[in-house]
């Protein structure tokens, strides 16, 4: 990719846009791409479903790490959103689009609407200037699913060791746990809706899941528009 | 199943969660080149096993990805306490009746696993040779 507008430098970092745009002649390809040709997702939802699934592709997704004070600082000023300090915790912008959530002490993970992390990037980078931290764009790494229904809870709790009941994970709370044997970031950004932040490698691995444990709510999978 | 408490996520979680990682409170020679081979391999390969309380470390890997040190009583699985990396446990060999005195983590009767009490006590008795 040698498109002049895809690189930038900020710093001693080299930055890259994974999002080239539609004049560069790449489609891309959600990590639910299989799924789709195997069938297994469908472009819409029906109506009457229990559980809705829906998948938000390309999304921007960044991994912060460094001090809080110092990320904090930087986070309030292009997003406006504070740092989530205690553990477990997940912020969201007025709209609800974008978010931050702690992963560990010392780690973030931002998640932005497509196209918008490269700028994010590298307006971070160069307002942190020669702090300690560091910033990975792991939107290639990891995909988004959102849980929604009245039978979404019931799902999540044949197929989470965590306790997904309103105590154990209330709005505004984010956890990394198992799910069905593998690894989720499993997120509640409000009242109606779950979040799953799942590995690219193992997103069919956890439709066909999600389909399997869903079966006795009428549960679909289906696709949003980028 | 253990019910862990991880220090860092400042929660109880099961331990499909956590891995372990061997013995903690392990100190690297501060100069490797000047230490005789002895005292390198006691380094490198030689851990405690004991019977009673041990200090292990163990990572939260599926859920903050952070290090940090479990006691616990080998011999009856009781985890009696987490701490931070760079933390010294508050509970020891040399100690351990603290334990009693502080809300230490411990299931009902102190069986931490599913399965762990023997359903007829008589199997772990020992019988004279």
């Amino acid at each position: 990719m040698s498109e002049a507008h895809s690189e930038a430098s900020v710093g001693n970092a080299a930055t890259f846009d994974t999002h080239p745009g539609a004049d560069a002649g790449v489609t891309p390809e959600s990590p639910l791409q299989w799924s789709r040709v195997q069938g297994h997702v469908t472009e819409e939802g029906g109506a009457a479903e229990q559980i809705r699934v829906v998948e938000r592709p390309f999304l921007g997704h960044l991994v912060l790490r460094g001090g809080a004070i110092t990320l904090d600082e930087a986070v309030r000023a292009e997003l406006g959103v504070s740092l989530p300090g205690k553990p477990l915790g997940l912020v969201l912008d007025a709209e609800g689009s974008r978010s931050v959530q702690w992963v560990s002490p010392d780690e973030w993970l931002v998640i932005v609407p497509a196209g918008e992390e490269f700028e994010l990037e590298n307006r971070l980078r160069a307002r942190l200037g020669d702090a300690h931290f560091a910033i990975v764009n792991v939107g290639g790494g990891q995909t988004l699913l959102e849980l929604s229904g009245e039978k979404a809870r019931e799902l999540l709790m044949k197929s989470v060791t965590y306790d997904v009941h309103e105590h154990g994970l209330p709005v505004g709370k984010a956890v990394g746990t198992v799910f069905a044997k593998t690894s989720v970031v499993l997120r509640r950004p409000s009242e109606e809706r779950f979040e799953l932040v799942i590995r690219r490698s193992f997103a069919d691995y956890c439709v066909r899941w999600l389909r399997d444990a869903g079966r006795e709510y009428g549960l679909r999978v289906a696709s949003a528009s980028p | 199943m253990f019910h862990i408490f991880c220090p860092y996520c400042q929660e109880y979680r099961e331990e499909e969660e956590f891995h372990p990682s061997g013995q903690a409170h392990l100190v690297r020679p501060a100069d490797p080149a000047s230490v005789s081979d002895e005292e390198w391999g006691d380094y490198l390969f030689f851990r405690d096993n004991p019977r009673g309380i041990h200090h292990e470390m163990w990572v939260h890997r599926l859920g903050c990805r952070k290090f940090f040190n479990i006691t616990r009583d080998t011999a009856t699985y009781e985890i009696l306490e987490t701490y931070r990396m760079g933390e010294q446990p508050s509970i020891t060999a040399a100690n351990a009746e603290v334990r009693r005195e502080q809300g230490v983590q411990t299931a009902d009767g102190g069986w931490q696993t599913v399965g762990a009490q023997p359903e007829n006590s008589r199997l772990n008795e020992e019988t004279p040779s």
